[in-house]
Order: C-alpha cells, then structure tokens, then sequence
C-alpha cells in the first residue's frame, strides 16, 4: 500500500476487497451513507477502536475482533445488532493480501453473527504514523421492548453466571506476541454473542439485570466496575470459576492471573436468584455457552468490593490492577 | 545554680515537677506517693493533659534524683523539668483525682507479668494463688483491652466486671501496687478460663493442638519436642515452611534451646516480652524451623502462660524442658483471630482444644518480633507490648495520615511532634486483613482525637492502601516507596533531612521502573534525589518473580547475555526454557536488592517457590559464618552498582550454597559500602532502610563497613526497616512537603 500519490487506482482496489468481502444490498448502492428502516423497538448504539499486537493470532484477527467486539456490546444492552460501519486507518506499506485476509474474515463474521457491514472508510498514512491498520467499527442494534439492562441494576442477592472458561483471548495474544509454544495451542474465545443473548432473553428476559462482555482487564475489571456502578458488593468462588487447564498453566507462567486477562467471546449475567437455574440452562444449551457456570452472587458491600473466596476458605479481595504488572510484593 | 537552690544546710522548699513520657497508667502517682512519704515530703501528684504533676514541699533535696532511679517498671521519662516555687506550707501528700477531658492522653502498651504477680500467683495465701488475670500497675495487658480514651476501667472490656470489695479497696489505696490498676481482678470477680490448666498440659502431652486466647489474640500452641504434632499443626494451618515461635516457661529455660547473647536474654525480659530471634542449639525438631540458624523464642508472658508450664511441672526461675510452638491463630492469611465465637468457627479444624476466656479483646496485636542487630534491639514485626507507644519526630509539624505498603501494611497518625503507627496488620488483600487495617484506622483517629490534613500514601496505584487513602476524602500524597523507606529511619532519628539507601523487595519509582535498590538523598522538603542505584535486572512474572527465585535466576543469565545457558542450568524447572525464550523480548527491569538475593538463591540451589517473602534470602543469611567479599565481584561505575561479576562467578565457579551465600553477604557489603561512601559526604550519617535490613549478616556488615569510613550508620530501631515501617516515612516525608 502506498500513501498520497497513485490514491486513485488504490483507493478502488481497495473499495474492491470490501465489496467482495462484506458484500450486502446497502453496501452495494455505493453511496456514502446507508440508508435503511428499522424494525420497531429502541435502537442501541455503540463504536470501538481495535488496535491489537499481533494482528493475527490464534482463533482470529483484527477483522473478527472487530466484528465481534462492536456485535458483543449491542448484545450486552439486550439488543438485536442490525448493521455496522467500518473505518480502516491502513498504515503506507501494509501488504494487501493482509488487508484481503482481514476483510474476509471480516464478512466471515458478519454474516455468521447476522450482521451486514453498510458504510466504510479507509485512510492510509504515512509508514510509523500507525501499526499495520487500526479498526473503528460503529454498530446499531434494536432492544426489544420492555427490556432495560444497565450496569447499576444489579441488587444484592443477584446471581453472577459466566458464559464460560475465562482468559483464553488474553492469553491466546500473549503467547503468540511472545511466541511461546504449548502442548495444546490457546485459541482466542472470539466470538459473537448476541445469538446467546437473544436465548438468554426469550427465556429469562424479565429477570436479567445486566450483561456485560469483561474484555480489557478480565472479569476482576467487569466485576468491579459492575460493583461501583450498582453500589454492592460482589462475591464469588475461585473454584466455581471456569478456566482451561492450559490458560491456568500459561497463566502460572506468564506470572499473569485470569481473573485479569482479557475475554472477547464471554460475558457475565446478572440475573434474578429465582431464574438462575433456568438461565444456566438455557446458556449451556446454546454452543457459545456450554461451560458456563454460577460464580457468585451480589451482596450489601459499603466498600463495593469483589471479593472472591479461595481454596483455604479466605477471602480475597479482588482489583483491577493498572494495566501493567506492577509488583506489589515488596 | 544549685547551691543557690539547696544550702548545704537545706532549708525546706517546694518543687514542682513535670513528667512527661510514658507516665500515666504505669504506676506512678503510687509510686511519687510513696516518695513523698519516704522523704516526708508533703504536697500531692496528679495526671493530666500533659503528663503528671508534682509538687512536693519539705526537704526536697534527694526527691528528684530518687524519682529518675527508682521509676516504676514501666514507666518512661522523655522529659522531667524541676522549678521551684514558694512554699505554701500543705500538710500531707495527695493523690489528686484525674479531672476529666482531655487528660490521660496515653494508653499504656501491653506488659508481661510482673515478678510481684508472678508471687502472688504461687502465693497460696494471696487471693491472686493461680488466677490467671492477675496483674498490676507494673504488667498486664492494656492496650488490648482499651476502647476509648481517657484509660480507665469504664473503657476497657473489664468493665463488665465489678470489682469486688478486695478488688475495689486495693484499686482505691495509693499505697498499693494495684492502686488504679485498671484491668484488677480475682477469682471473686474477674474474669475465668474455660479449661483448667492440667487438662490443656494433658492435651499438649498428648499432641494435640490448642487454640488458646491470650492477650492480642489466640495462640495455637502444641508440645514443641512432638515432630510430628508440629507437621500436623504445619498441614492444617497450610504452611509448610515459615518458622514457628517458640514459648518457653522462663529464662533459665533459654539455653536448653537456644545460645541467647546477653543483649539477647535482655530483650526478652524486657516488658514487652517480644518473640527473639536467638542462636538455636538444634535440639527440637527441624520442621519448627527448617533451614534456618536462629529460633524465634518468647518467654511466658501472661498468667495462662505461667500456669501452664506449672501445670507443666515448671518451677519458677528453674530451667523447663518442657517448650511450646505458640503460633498466631490466624487461618488462611487471615488476621489473629481474636473472638470467642470466630474462634470456635474458624479454628474448629485447626486445632482440638479451644481454650478461651471471658475478657474480650478490644484490640488484636500480634506477638512482636525482634533481633538484635550490630548491638542493639530492631523489630522484624512491632505489635503487642509496644503499639501505641508514640515516636517522637523531633518537632511539631501538621497532622497527616499515611497509609503505608500493601503486604505489610501499618497506618501512622501524627500529632504534634508525636507519630502513633499502628500494630503490623499484614497484607490488605485478604479481605478481613483490610477490614482490620480500616479499623485500625478509625481506632487511631478517635484514640488521638484529631483531624489530619493531608493523607500519604504509595506512587503504587494497586496497592489496597493507595485505594484507601483515595477514598478517604482529604487531598493525597502520594509517595515514592523508598524514598518513603529512608524518610522512617531518619524520622526516628528526629530528622528529616538525610542520606541514605533503601535496600527492598520492589516498589514503584517515580520515573515509572521498579527499584528497590537506592541511594537517596532527602531534601527535608518532601523532595529527594536518585543519587545511585543498583544495575538493573531483568524483571518477568510481576509478584512471581519474588515467589519463584529461578525467575531472578534466568535474570541473572539474561543480564549476563547467557540466556542460551540458562535453561540448561535449571533444567530441573520445567517452565525454565520457555521463560528464558521470553527473557529475550522487552520486559521490565528492577533495581531491586531482593531480587538480586534471589538470583543468587536460585543459582545456589533454591530455585523452588517460595512460600513467604525473603524466605530463600533468609536460608543464605542463615548459612553465613563469615562473610566474604569476592574480588571484582562488583563494578561500581557511573552511579550504578553492577553485580553481575558476582552472578557469573556463582554460575561458573558453581560454590557450595555456604560459600556461595558468605560470598553474596560479602559482596554487597562491599560493593554497597563503597557506592555509599563514595557518595555520601565526609562524616555524613547514612540512614540504612528497606526490607534487606532485616538481614541481620547484611546489616551489620554495612553498619561496620560505614563506621570504618567515618559515617555513623542509622539503622531501624523502633519500627521494622521494610513495609512495617513504611507508613512512619510517609508520614515524616508529607511533613516536610506541607511545612514547605
Ligand atoms: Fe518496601
Ligand atoms: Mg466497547
Ligand atoms: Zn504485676
Ligand atoms: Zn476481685
């Protein structure tokens, strides 16, 4: 790819790739918007930027990530995800046949979670100006009526369920960045998930409370936000909570603890204790939920704090750290 | 001056007296009173807001140097200021009452059984013959027992204990020792054991564990020469390897165990009766204490004590065999288990036996810990028998709250030239620890009654005591951990303006790295310079790096550029290899002296987790003899002090871990020694601080190696030089940043 001059020719190979790539009606017409009618109900609205090192790794890319990351947080407000808009930043010099590798999985992933990509823009600037390419997409959903999930509405007593074994992204990156070799390879989780909330909906839709994708920061960041913003306390069980044996031992290694590594195919539900069971049901029948599991319940907590019961019966207070691994132990 | 006071034919006169230090709640009105009488002297004594007055008439001559020799036990003069006044011609001494309000500012820390109660305890004529909460002005638990100032009885948890007329008549006369001893009782009227203390010896005969409620809290105790009852008590408290205390029924006791030095044997009869570390003569079982030299021993310090080795067959001040691990009662991390009903919930798996007693608990305090390092007492833990005794900063400066480190967290308040740190509470992690430290906090705020300015706390954002103090709704301080650590052994000192290292596990720096091996000089301001460090190494894993010492080992490679050789030297770790491949790429670096102990440890041969911190550090300390430095094993350049040579001289020359740690030990004295020297001005002071003081090899070492080159070494004395005494270096250093 080549920036400033020779724009013409390149700026249709590219529109090209797309075309064929997330090929829809909307997309088709070749204007600069969508235009488009919406089913009745409330629209939901989200936009996220995917940077991600590598761009290719285990279980996905940036394209699916993309994909996924802006379908999830429609899905966490309940809502059905209509259509998304796509910007590609493409830093000068990035190899096309990537770019056609990642618009594929791209459409891949649209089509799969039910989605049409119906407006995009490409930049390219100059080499070091970005890191391969950058992704913004945009989203817009609509949330059934009589439906209002929001992160201050859990209540004490409310059951936290998982949707399934928690850090496989945050590894699955890691250890292709530093190019470490397991028994058994750790595939990213990301996934799709609004064909398991709209079960989770039709079945227990009264009783949810909220729903949220613990991504950046791994479910210790979630479970604390969710905590501040409904004002409780939190208390889970380490042995309840789902994690793959390679993640735990990659984990051990890398000096890294799940509760803090990132997801991108998993959320956690909040959700009424009476309907509990009937959610767990309905969430390990659907295939992006076979493993999910009851971790914990809400509580009265002043200090809002997660905490999270061990092994040796203690209880430990669970925080989201700073990002990098600072060492506490002094 | 004085001749013009006393004629050489004394004429009668009247003194007023001042005393202020640890003079309330200790003994002393009775004990002026007493004075005065000896002297007939007339006049009277009485507490309040600053201390205790005295003013005392007649031939005044000989009062004032009795009253500084003969002090009671437990009292403590910082100052005594004498006047003379005109005569005013009283008949009579009296004990004023206390007024109310703002007097007796002081709660008096916890002491050990007294000699005299320890009489009346195998007096069969005294009414006190085997109580077990016999005590008197001089001993017994106080602070523990304390809800609210001012100290008296109404406050403390005996107050559900009406005296009885013995009780109430000995507690009213200034003559007698018990005279406002405020937690007096007797069998009449106090409080009761629920287990005699035949059947809790027969219990530890018969190995069993006892969870017994003591003074700060419960005790798990069982016969210490039983090895197996001891791996017991280890497999059910989860705790494989940390070195139990041991209790033993007296001081003539001490060298059937242990090779106490007589600065030793002093600190353990001292009143606080804190847990030593004394040379162990190796005749218990290894797993009391594995790998190390040293022992912890604490002699008996409360009644239930006493009357357990007597149980036991002990006589009073002749040598027992018989020895307890007494071991604080606090399961899964959690802290000291203080309460009847939590004891029987929680340590219902640990131990067989719950003995307990009907006086609560106000206030949990662990045992202390102490050695004697290059001569003198210093803490490795500060609880029971010294908190709430104050430090005094030297000066008066704004009040400010600091709310110390994360794993070995203490909370300081400060009030006038006075710094009050709380007891060792533990790491704030553990979610009732956190509410122990918050409780803490509100105790030390309504026992000192003021209102701080600012809160001070950690540059490290995670830490739970950072959350704290930015949720504690006063503007925040935050402040770099080592300079912090050389702030508290200056602010011992009364100084704030001073040279010095942090000798440290890890902390955050201000230019974002991890240090934890610092030469710094403080501006007296809040401010400091990075003046030298140590060359860093590599750091991967975060916490791990510090529970699994090979990590450090493969640092040691990698700064070496001998990454390709280290898999191969651990190849007993499975995890080695893939480590070292990763050590390649970016990864973040540390300045640290704890991790340098433990690269070493690792390529001596403990590469294994580590189960507490320091324990692989501790392991080398313990096989020292002497030691030695290795030539070139440092390169001290461009204000780094680079030991690498020493690394690769523990890979290649592969020294036995005994010579390999004397060489460790020697190196870093002399290497430290001279980047100090070198950097420090001539005859300066050099404040040593950071958790590697608490090696006593290294400390001594360097204090030596100072005092050679003219520099008087300061060093940790009242508060532990790591993370214990973090929070008093907070405090001093927000100090000097508000007055500025
Ligand atoms: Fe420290
Ligand atoms: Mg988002
Ligand atoms: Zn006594
Ligand atoms: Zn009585």
């Amino acid at each position: 790819l080549s920036h400033g001059a020779g724009g013409r020719a390149m700026a249709q190979l590219i529109g090209e790739i797309f075309a064929e790539n997330f090929a829809n009606d909307l997309l088709a017409q070749g204007n600069d918007q969508a235009v488009f009618s919406v089913p009745p109900g409330r629209l939901a609205m989200t936009t996220d930027g995917y940077v991600v090192s590598p761009l290719f790794f285990p279980g996905g890319d940036i394209g699916s990530l993309a994909v996924h990351g802006t379908v999830n947080d429609l899905a966490m407000a309940g809502a059905r995800p209509l259509h998304l808009s796509a910007s590609f930043i493409l830093e000068e010099g990035f190899p096309l046949a990537d770019l056609q590798t990642i618009a594929q999985s791209m459409g891949a992933a649209a089509r799969e979670a039910g989605v049409k990509i119906v407006t995009g823009d490409t930049k390219v600037v100059e080499r070091g100006k970005a890191d391969g390419v950058f992704i913004s997409t945009a989203g817009i959903g609509v949330v059934p009526d009589g439906l209002d999930l929001s992160g201050d509405k859990a209540r004490p007593g409310d059951v936290i369920l998982v949707s399934g074994t928690i850090g496989d992204h945050g590894v699955a990156i890691m250890s292709s960045r530093e190019n470490l070799a397991f028994e058994t390879q750790i595939l990213s989780d990301s996934a799709a998930l609004n064909g398991l909330v709209a079960d989770m909906v039709a079945a227990c839709g009264p009783h949810l409370k909220l729903l949220r994708d613990p991504t950046r920061g791994g479910i210790a960041a979630t479970l604390n936000e969710i905590a501040h913003q409904s004002k409780i306390g939190l208390r889970i069980e380490e042995d309840a909570l789902p994690v793959k044996a390679e993640v735990a031992a990659a984990c051990e290694f890398l000096g890294l603890d799940p509760l803090n590594v990132a997801n991108e195919g998993k959320l956690l539900a909040f959700v009424a204790p009476e309907a509990a069971q009937d959610l767990l049901r309905v969430m390990r029948a659907h295939p992006l939920g076979k493993e999910s599991a009851i971790i914990g319940a809400c509580v009265e907590d002043p200090h809002h704090f997660v905490q999270m019961r061990t092994a040796f019966g203690g209880g430990r207070i669970v925080d989201w750290l700073s990002g990098e691994q600072l060492p506490r132990i002094c | 001056m004085r001749a013009a006071v006393v004629p050489a034919k004394e004429t009668a006169t009247r003194l007023r007296l001042r005393l202020r230090g640890a003079v309330q709640g200790v003994g002393m009105r009775p004990f002026v009173h007493g004075l005065a009488l000896r002297f007939h002297l007339s006049g009277f004594v009485r507490n309040d807001a600053e201390g205790v007055l005295i003013e005392v008439e007649g031939f005044t001559r000989d009062f004032v140097s009795a009253l500084r020799a003969e002090l009671p036990p437990l009292a403590r003069l910082d100052s005594c200021e004498c006047e003379e006044i005109a005569p005013r011609g009283d008949a009579g001494f009296q004990i004023e009452t206390t007024r109310r309000g703002k007097a007796q500012t002081r709660i008096p820390a916890d002491a050990a059984t007294c000699e005299k109660c320890l009489d009346d305890l195998f007096d069969p004529s005294s009414r006190f013959h085997l109580y077990p909460f016999v005590n008197c002005t001089h001993c017994g638990p106080r602070y523990t027992l304390t809800r609210a100032l001012p100290y008296d009885r109404a406050q403390t948890s005996m107050a559900r204990f009406p005296m009885c007329a013995d009780c109430a008549q000995d507690y009213a006369d200034p003559t007698n020792r018990r005279f406002h001893a405020e937690p007096i009782a007797c069998p009449t009227c106090g409080p009761r054991l629920t287990h005699a203390p035949q059947e809790i010896v027969a219990a530890l005969r018969a190995g069993a564990i006892v969870a017994l409620k003591g003074i700060g809290g419960f005790h798990l105790l069982c016969d210490a020469h039983n090895a197996e009852t001891v791996a017991e008590l280890r497999r059910r408290k989860g705790r494989e390897a940390k070195p139990f205390a041991l209790m033993l029924a007296n001081e003539a006791s001490l060298a059937l165990f242990g090779a106490p030095t007589p600065e030793e044997a002093a600190l353990l009869r001292a009143p606080a009766h804190p847990v030593v570390l004394v040379e162990s003569r190796k005749n218990l079982p290894e797993v009391l204490a594995p790998g190390m030299s040293r022992i912890g021993v604490m002699l008996a310090y409360a009644p239930v004590h006493h009357l357990l080795f007597h149980a036991a067959g002990a006589e009073r001040d002749a040598p027992c065999d018989f020895a307890l691990v007494a071991t604080s009662a606090n399961p899964g991390g959690e802290p000291l288990v203080t309460g009847n009903d939590e004891a029987r919930r929680k340590l219902e798996k640990i131990a067989d036996l719950i003995v307990t007693h009907d006086r609560d608990i106000v206030v949990r305090a662990d045992d202390s810990v102490m050695q004697i390092v290059d001569g003198a007492p210093a803490f490795l833990r500060r609880a029971r028998g010294f908190v709430p005794e104050p430090i005094d900063l030297g000066g008066d400066g704004p009040c400010v709250l600091a709310c110390g480190g994360h794993l070995k967290a203490t909370l300081t308040l400060t009030r006038g030239r006075e710094a009050f740190v709380c007891q060792h509470i533990g790491d704030l992690s553990d979610a009732e620890t956190f509410r122990f430290y918050e409780e803490s906090a509100a105790h030390l705020l309504r026992l000192l009654d003021v209102q701080p300015e600012v809160v001070a706390c950690d540059l490290h954002p995670d830490y739970l005591s950072t959350r704290f103090a930015e949720n504690f709704g006063l503007p925040v301080l935050r402040l770099q951990h080592h300079a912090a650590h050389v702030a508290a052994i200056a602010a011992e000192h009364g100084e704030t303006e001073i040279f010095g290292a942090a000798l440290d596990g890890t902390g955050l720096g201000d230019d974002g790295a991890i240090w934890g091996g610092e030469v710094l000089r403080l501006d007296g301001r809040g401010g400091f310079l990075r003046e030298g460090a140590l060359a860093p190494l590599p750091l991967w894993g975060g916490d791990r790096a510090a529970r699994e010492p090979w990590r450090m080992g493969l640092a040691a490679f990698a700064a070496l550029g001998r990454l390709d050789e280290a898999a191969g030297f651990f190849s007993a770790v499975p995890q080695a290899a893939q480590v070292a491949k990763m050590l390649g790429a970016r990864h973040p670096q540390t300045s640290s002296l704890g991790r340098l102990f433990d690269a070493a440890a690792a390529l001596l041969g403990f590469p294994q987790k580590q189960e507490f911190e320091g324990q692989a550090a501790m392991r080398l300390e313990a096989l020292v003899r002497e030691p030695k430095a290795l030539p070139g094993g440092y390169v001290w350049r461009d204000q780094k002090l680079d030991f690498t040579p020493l690394l690769a001289h523990l890979i290649d020359a592969r020294p036995d871990p005994r010579k390999g740690a004397e060489l460790l030990h020697g190196t870093l004295i002399a290497g430290l020694a001279e980047a100090l020297c070198a950097l420090a001005q001539v005859g300066e002071e050099i404040a040593l601080g950071g958790g590697c003081m608490m090696n006593r090899i290294l400390s001594e070492g360097l204090a030596q190696r100072l005092r050679e080159n003219n520099h008087a070494p300061l060093l940790a004395r009242k508060l532990p030089p790591n993370d214990g005494g973090l929070s008093l270096g907070q405090a001093a250093l927000a100090r000097a940043a508000l007055k500025n």
